[in-house]
Parts: structure tokens; C-alpha cells; sequence
């Protein structure tokens, strides 16, 4: 194995750009004769627009132009779109209301966008903007995921009555409530899972340009799926023809789903720069990043489980409603279905499984995928249920667990999923082994002398991803293919450049790809580029989100890599004046079996593109091969997060004191990188469990927590090191084995927390996110229900 | 309009602004230095965190003219020529970083941080870290990547 191959922990190559400050993020690019974007945004969560009056705002100094909803429709555009299509129980398809670009009539959450000014300077459209005169009727919102659907609340589309947008339902309702009626027990829970705001550090950011001399116009966007955004504004919202729209997704700053989705002000710019015959550049401030970036979870549900009298599974019954916001984004429709409910077997053997989904309108941003998007809520209310389920029953929550594993694949659950592998128990037990289990009641006798309060809890988690089989997913509704796409172009020196459809903001593809490049071609890593997020260099590609970078990106330019292997050998073969059959390759030197014959990789890409003596039509000449790959299965990481906190009685403060994550990601590339995500995600769970949440004041829809003075992100001092382990388990359904590491973390930990803090406070349940207001309170109401 | 001079990375830099101009928009603006970013609006984020005068400051929370006369150090300032400041290997070393937007604050806290304290613990650089907010990394090989450092310095 070579020290830069799979498997070894390599220093990043994008390090260097960004440690030196010559990272390139969109709001870093400046064009010639720029302009500048600044959105007005609807104060009310609710409203009709009478009248807006612009001439003082277009008199203001630098003003070049003011655009409305109007001024959009009148040039034919569409509006976003959403592109799942999610169908209720008798059949219907979901119901959706005109998502426009800028507001036409109705404002419909506090943020929305209103009309759009460009200027000279960002400090001019800013300006101006506050001397827009709308004319605003306030009219009633309704705001609260759990109340939204009740008669006489508040309308957010007159397409969707009672505010439902779908009512869907997946499993066998019949078998459930057989299955439960014949439990010996029963646990129900309501739960909520807390609506979270995203938060990449870099805002989002869009520069429209259009050329008028070619027709081209051009978009540098803050994306994770740059040819995603450019088939949406070409082909749905109309901006230009696919083929005269160039998207460029620079470094982007993070993204955790919320940079997947086509939002208006990007398309707003590129749309308005040929209007205005120059660059328009906007980014996004902090606050419009709260108000306007799509949100993520807010669901409300009951679940049930009916256990035999030895603790075994027999059913579950789920009923949730999850928020939409007042318009459907670009995936939001699948995150609380088919994300979510197809993962509600855990990790168990559950004969009987009913779910059912009410998507539901709110006057909220909009919600949609955030790092994990559906899976973290269906871990949540398992690994809760579960835990509590042991605890009502006087069993071990390891022994109910290992009770309850699934143990032989594939294993068909009630809920679409096929598991194609794993191993539950070793996950288990390599977690039980990091956080020492044994010692824990010695560890909680400790706390207790010192006045404080100590708890453990679980979660054995599974996810699906490596999104995703595009057969499987357009019979549930996608209106795109999740494959990807590679090509890989051997220069004449021997060098490569591979272009992905994969998108990297953070993940270290620049790294890992070239890894896999190097690991099979023998040439050294600092001789391979990967290029990605321009649509102008990379012919198509689905983009990064969903752990799907490694086992589906990666497999892709493994196929390109196995045509240019097959390629080669036949360029070798000419050259060498052997059989193609008795060539072989190995650490980039090709041989011919049986002779001393050899030549190396340089020589053979030279020779390829020199083409000296080349039969014609049997052997072209050139090096460069492409792919498409789609997977025949999701990926099923899987493992066992364990979390033990430290409560302080007094203030309420929890402290995570050992935190372990035990994974199965299958094939790892670089483990540096593998742990660099975990320790991500579960800094996300953690910010979810105990700090983060999204609250709107539930009368008039104003935004709670549009700051980081009002959301609390997690800071280094809130969190523990953590202490990460692996198993492997490879995946039978892509060629490296590989399952996905992105989302395990934001998975996994939240109920591994909350499953402890109530484990140290003796309660049954605790809202996310537990703050130390909630802990204390909930410890003066047990101490005063044990009094009475 | 107010003229501002200034010392930024070893160089002499003088401008007319607006008064209203943040130290961070004249960087990033006025000198395309744009290493230096903003990630927030309430200076919370740190994403920003240049050396004035020696110290690490937020340049969301200085107005340019306040800087008149100052030595100003970027993260563009900080290697000597090809020389890493021990603080950028030991974030690449360590991994103390993915999508690079909050790093230039991080890097340049970390160093004021280092020199500040000669026996760096690890509740002291995270306590330390309330100033600079990152989203990927969960600060584990960020704490990690600063202990490494003060350890060389």
C-alpha cells in the first residue's frame, strides 16, 4: 500500500489555500463593472401587498434599477420548484402553491422576498431599499407545526386546504395494529424534533453575469450541486437555455444541505444582470442567512411500540407532522417521507411497522434537508422508544438492543429498505469497551459524592445513504437520477485530471479522490487534480449531499478508471507488439507476462497521444475515459453512539463527559478525514440535543433566533473530545465497499444525549435542545411529583 | 470621505473612504485581501479576527479610520515567504479544518492565543475559542491543532 493510497491518512491538498487566506469563495470574486443585489424582505409572516410604490427608492443615489414579482412574471418565468413529488394516502399528488421568485400579491413568512434593488454599491441598494413604500395588509399566520392543520388556522396556500400539503403513509397499517394489540407492552411517546437553522459559516452568495455578446450568462453561486442548480433554472424557472448558462460553484463554506436547493436570489441575479446589461453580485448578511436559508426537522410525533413479554419487537405505529414552511424547497417533500420513514426499522428485527407523514404549511422558512434530513428524526424516535422501552420494562438497554438486532442480510424491513450488510453487535460492543460500560456505576457513584448527577445513553443507529439508486428513487417520486459522473483525462506528461460531478465544501474530495486515482494508477497525488463545481468543465453531475461523494462519486471514476486501465493496456499492447490479454499493470508500470518487457506510466501517455503508427479505426489515439455510475443499492452505515453526561443539579448546566462513536462506514480512504466528519456531525447532534433551536414567536411569525446572540451554535467550550472507533463491514453494493461517513454524527448523538440526561435526571422525556432552563425545570417538577 | 494610512502585512497603504467603512471591508475591498472573512453580522463568529497592533481583533467591530496609523497582520501576512507559520502547518497537520471559511480567524486567534499564554491547557484554548464559531469541524482537531503549536512555539 503506498503512503498516499486507500486507506492512509493524507494531508489535505486543499489545505494550503485555505490556511494561507488564497481560498476563493464567491463573495471573494469581483467582476468588471459589478453591481450590487439587496433583497427587501417582507417584516410580516403574513400579508397582502396592496400597493408598493418605488419612486423615491429609484431616485435614491446609485439606484440602477428596482424589480418586483411583477416584473418577473411579466418575463414568463416559472417559479422554484420542488423536485419530489410526495402522494397522499388516496393517491393525490401533493399540493403546492406558486413558489415565486420575488413576491407577487401575498408575502407568506417574515423574510420572504419582496422586491429586489441594484446599485452601484451594496451600501446604495441597501439604502434605497428602506425607501420602498409597501403598502401591507397583516393578515393572521399560522405558525406552529403541531396546531397548523386545525380548522379556522390561519391559509398559506389556497392550493392546499387545512394547510396539508400531503397526508402519506408508508408500511402495513393492519399488521401493526394486530401486532400492538398483542404486545404485552406498549411505549408511546410524543416527541418533537426541534427545527435547527443550518448555519454554514459562509453566508450565501450569488453573482449573475450575462454576456451579450454570446447570449452566455453566468452564475457563481454558493452550491453544493452546481449542474442541479443550472437544470433548475433552465429548464423549470426559465432563466436561459441549459447550454447558455454556465454555474459555477467556487470554494463553498460549508453547506449540511442547505446549499442543495435553488433559491431566489441567486436566481433573481443571474436573471436581472441581462436586465441590467452588468454583474450583479449579492451576499447574504448573517441575518438574511436565519431568515431565508431553508430550515431543517421540526416534526411533531406519536410513536408507539408494542414489545412481547420478553422485550422483543413486534410493532410500531408512528404518526408525525413535519413542518414544510410556506413553500415547498427543491427536496424538501422526500426529508419527512422517504428519508425518513423508510428508516424507521433501526437497527431491529420490527415484523410490523406503520408511519404516517402529515406534510404540513406554516407562514416559516422554508424546510428542507439539513445534515442527515429525515434519518436523524426516524433515529431519534427509535433509539428514544427503544431506551424508554428499557427502561419500563427493567432491562439492560444493551440487552434490549442485542435482543432486537437484525443478524442475517440482506433483510427486507416493512419500510421499502433493503439491508445489505452489517454487523450491529460488533459496533456495540467495540462502543461499550471505548466507554468502559462496566465502570460506569462506579463513575455515577462518583458524580453523586460530588453533588452532581450522571447518566449514559444509546443509540444504535442506521442509516441509508449513497443517494441513490435513480430507478428506486424516481419510483418513489424524484424527478432526477442520483447517479454520478466522472471522466478522467490522462495528459500526454502522465498526469491527470479528474472531473467529478461531486461537489466539495469541506469534505476533502481533492484529497480522497485523488487517493483512489493514485492507489490504482501508481502515479504520486501531487500529479492528479480534481476538478469540480463548474459546469463548463464537468459535463453533468448530481452533486454532494446525502453521504453520496464516496460510494457513488467515487465509484464512478472507478469505472472511468477501469476504462482508461483497459485503454492503456490496448495502447501498451500495440506498442509492445503483444496480446492485450498478457498485459499487466501494476504500481504504474505495465509489463508483458512472461518477458522482461516493461514501460511506465509517463511514457505510455505520451505515447498514447503521439499516436506513432496507430492502427486507425482500432486504436484511437488519447487517454481520457468517462462514466456514469448508478448504484444498485443505498449504503447502510451503521453503529453505536454512546454518550455520558454530568448534570449540575443546581443550574441545570449538562456536561458531556465521555462521548464515544463507533462506526461501520465500510471501506475508508482516509481515516484523517473519515474522523474530521464525525467529530462534525456529532457536534451538530450535540448543538441539537443541548443549544440549537429555530423559534418563531407563535402569534405573528417573527423570527426568535435570527442572531448568533439568539441561536445558540455550539462553541468549542460546549463540547467534550470525542473518542471514535470503526468496524468495517464492506458494502456489497458499490465496487470500493464504501458506505458514507458525512451524516453519521448529526444521526447518531442526539438521542444518545437525551437518552442520558434523562437516564441522570430519573425523568421519562426532555425536550431537544435539553438547555439548562429545561433540565433545572424538569428536576424541580420530578422532585415535586416524588413529594407528593 | 476620510483618508485612511495604514501598515497591512509590512506594507504602507493609504485610501479614501467612506467614514462608515468597517476595517474588514477596507481589507477586503479597498486591498483584496480577501482571506479575511465576514460570517456574521453581530461579531460573533471571528471569522474576521486579524492582528492589530499585535492583538487579535475582530475587523467587523473596528472601522477603518480607527486604524489609522496601525500595524495590521492578515492570515495573507502571517507565512514568511514560503514559510508556513507554525500555526498553518499545525492546522494542516491536525486536520484542524474542512471548508477553510472560519480558518484565517481561527489561525489568527490561535497565534495571538499562543503568544499570550505560554502554557497553553486544553479548557484554556477553548475557553479561548468563545470568539470564533466553526461548523464543520466540532473543534476537536481545532483544540488539537493550536495545543500542537503552542507545544512547538
Amino acid at each position: 500500500m503506498s503512503e498516499s493510497g486507500i486507506g492512509q491518512s493524507v494531508k489535505r491538498k486543499e489545505d494550503f489555500r485555505f490556511i494561507t487566506g488564497a481560498g476563493r469563495y464567491t463573495d471573494d470574486i469581483n467582476q468588471p463593472r459589478q453591481t450590487y443585489a439587496y433583497f427587501l424582505r417582507s417584516p410580516h409572516a403574513h400579508a397582502r401587498i396592496n400597493d408598493m410604490n418605488l419612486d423615491e427608492a429609484r431616485a435614491a443615489p446609485g439606484v440602477l434599477n428596482i424589480f418586483t414579482g411583477e416584473d418577473v412574471a411579466k418575463d414568463g418565468l416559472g417559479g422554484l420548484i420542488c423536485g419530489w413529488t410526495v402522494h397522499s394516502k388516496d393517491g393525490s399528488p401533493m399540493k403546492a402553491g406558486l413558489h415565486p421568485i420575488l413576491a407577487l400579491d401575498r408575502v407568506r413568512y417574515v423574510g420572504d422576498h419582496v422586491a429586489m434593488v441594484v446599485a452601484e454599491t451594496y451600501a446604495q441598494a441597501k439604502n434605497a431599499s428602506e425607501l420602498i413604500d409597501v403598502d401591507y395588509e397583516e393578515l393572521p399566520a399560522s405558525v406552529v407545526t403541531a396546531t397548523t392543520t386545525d380548522k379556522g388556522s390561519a391559509q398559506v396556500h389556497d392550493e392546499a386546504p387545512g394547510n396539508l400539503c400531503y397526508d402519506w403513509e408508508l408500511g402495513n397499517p393492519a399488521e401493526t395494529e394486530t401486532a400492538l394489540k398483542e404486545a404485552a407492552h406498549i411505549v408511546t411517546l410524543d416527541l418533537s424534533n426541534n427545527r435547527l437553522i443550518p448555519n454554514a459559516m459562509e453566508p450565501r452568495a450569488a453573482i449573475g453575469d450575462y454576456d451579450k455578446g454570446t447570449g452566455n450568462y453566468t452564475l457563481h453561486t454558493t452550491s453544493q450541486n452546481p449542474h442541479v442548480a443550472r437544470l433548475v433554472l433552465s429548464a423549470f424557472v426559465g432563466v436561459a437555455p441549459e447550454h447558455k448558462l454556465r454555474v459555477i460553484a467556487p470554494d463553498v463554506g460549508g453547506g449540511f444541505g442547505s446549499k442543495i436547493f435553488i433559491y431566489a436570489e441567486e436566481t433573481a441575479c443571474v436573471w436581472a444582470a441581462a436586465k441590467i446589461g452588468r454583474p450583479i453580485k449579492w451576499t447574504a448578511e448573517r441575518i438574511e442567512s436565519f431568515l431565508s436559508d431553508a430550515h431543517g426537522r421540526d416534526h411533531v410525533s406519536t410513536a408507539r411500540l408494542g414489545l412481547d413479554p420478553d422485550g422483543k419487537f413486534l410493532g410500531l405505529h408512528v404518526k408525525t407532522k413535519a413542518n414544510l414552511g410556506a413553500y415547498l424547497s427543491t427536496f424538501s417533500a422526500s426529508v419527512p417521507t422517504y428519508l425518513y420513514g423508510t428508516l424507521l426499522s433501526g437497527q431491529y428485527d420490527l415484523p410490523a411497522i406503520h408511519v404516517e407523514v402529515d406534510g404540513v404549511y406554516t407562514h416559516t422558512a422554508p424546510v428542507d434537508a439539513y445534515r442527515g434530513a429525515g434519518r436523524p428524526e426516524a433515529t431519534y424516535l427509535i433509539e428514544r422508544l427503544v431506551e424508554t422501552a428499557a427502561r419500563e420494562m427493567n432491562i439492560d438497554p444493551v440487552d434490549i438492543r442485542r435482543k432486537n438486532f437484525i443478524r442475517a442480510f440482506p433483510h427486507q424491513t416493512p419500510v421499502i429498505m433493503n439491508y445489505d450488510g452489517g454487523d450491529y453487535e460488533a459496533s456495540l460492543d467495540k462502543a461499550l469497551e471505548l466507554i468502559d460500560y462496566e465502570g460506569f456505576s462506579a463513575r455515577r457513584t462518583a458524580s453523586e459524592a460530588s453533588g452532581k448527577l450522571r447518566g449514559i445513553g444509546f443509540s444504535t443507529y442506521i442509516e441509508a445513504c449513497g443517494l441513490a439508486p435513480s430507478q428506486a428513487v424516481g419510483s418513489l417520486g424524484a424527478g432526477v437520477g442520483l447517479w454520478e459522473s466522472a471522466e478522467v483525462r490522462v495528459n500526454p506528461t502522465g498526469n491527470i485530471e479528474v472531473l467529478t460531478g461531486s461537489h466539495s465544501h469541506g469534505q476533502g474530495h481533492e484529497t480522497t479522490f485523488a487517493q483512489l486515482v493514485s492507489d490504482r494508477l501508481g502515479v504520486p497525488i501531487d500529479d492528479i487534480e480534481i476538478v469540480h463545481g463548474d459546469t463548463d468543465k464537468v459535463q453533468f453531475g448530481m452533486g454532494t449531499y446525502g453521504s453520496r461523494s464516496g460510494a457513488v462519486g467515487m465509484s464512478a471514476i472507478v469505472h472511468a478508471l477501469d476504462k482508461i486501465e483497459a485503454k492503456a493496456k490496448k495502447v501498451v499492447a500495440h506498442l509492445m507488439e503483444a496480446a492485450v490479454e498478457d498485459i499487466r499493470f501494476e504500481d504504474g508500470i505495465f509489463s508483458v507476462a512472461g518477458t522482461d518487457k516493461t514501460m511506465a506510466w509517463a511514457e505510455l501517455a505520451l505515447a498514447a497521444y503521439t499516436a506513432h503508427g496507430f492502427p486507425g479505426s482500432e486504436l484511437e489515439p488519447g487517454l481520457k475515459e468517462s462514466a456514469f455510475y448508478d448504484p444498485t443499492n443505498f449504503t447502510f452505515p451503521a453503529g453505536c453512539h454512546i454518550c455520558e453526561v454530568e448534570i449540575d443539579p443546581e443550574t441545570g448546566v449538562t456536561r458531556i463527559v465521555n462521548f464515544v462513536a463507533v462506526d461501520d462506514f465500510g471501506t475508508i480512504i482516509n481515516p484523517m478525514i473519515v474522523e474530521g466528519q464525525v467529530h462534525g456531525g456529532i457536534a451538530q447532534g450535540i448543538g441539537q440535543a443541548l443549544l440549537e433551536n429555530g423559534v418563531y414567536e407563535p402569534d405573528s411569525g417573527q423570527l426568535l433566533t435570527g442572531s448568533y446572540m439568539d441561536y445558540t451554535m455550539p462553541r468549542a467550550d460546549d463540547l467534550p473530545n470525542f473518542s471514535l472507533g470503526f468496524t468495517k463491514t464492506e458494502s456489497p453494493s458499490n465496487p470500493l465497499g464504501m458506505k458514507g461517513c458525512g451524516e453519521a454524527g448529526a444521526i447518531a448523538s442526539p438521542p444518545a444525549i437525551i437518552n442520558a440526561v434523562t437516564d441522570a435526571l430519573g425523568v421519562r422525556t426532555i425536550d431537544m435542545p435539553a438547555t439548562p432552563a429545561r433540565v433545572w425545570a424538569a428536576l424541580q417538577s420530578a422532585k415535586q411529583s416524588n413529594a407528593a | 470621505m476620510t483618508t485612511v494610512s495604514m501598515t497591512v502585512n509590512g506594507q504602507t497603504v493609504n485610501a479614501d473612504v467612506e467614514p462608515r467603512t468597517l476595517l474588514v471591508q477596507y481589507l477586503r475591498e479597498n486591498l483584496g485581501l480577501t482571506g479575511t472573512h465576514v460570517g456574521c453580522d453581530t461579531s460573533q463568529c471571528g471569522a474576521c479576527v486579524v492582528h492589530v497592533d499585535g492583538k487579535a481583533v475582530k475587523s467587523c467591530t473596528l472601522l477603518a479610520a480607527q486604524a489609522e496609523g496601525a500595524t495590521v497582520t492578515t492570515v495573507e501576512g502571517l507565512a514568511e515567504g514560503d514559510q508556513l507559520h507554525p500555526v498553518q502547518r499545525a492546522f494542516k497537520e491536525n486536520h484542524g479544518l474542512q471548508c477553510g471559511f472560519c480558518t484565517p480567524g481561527m489561525i489568527m486567534t490561535a497565534v495571538d492565543m499562543i503568544k499570550r499564554n505560554p502554557s497553553l491547557d486544553e479548557e484554556t484554548v477553548r475557553r479561548e475559542l468563545e470568539g470564533n464559531i466553526c461548523r464543520c469541524t466540532g473543534y476537536h482537531n481545532i483544540v488539537k491543532a493550536i495545543l500542537a503549536a503552542a507545544q512547538a512555539a
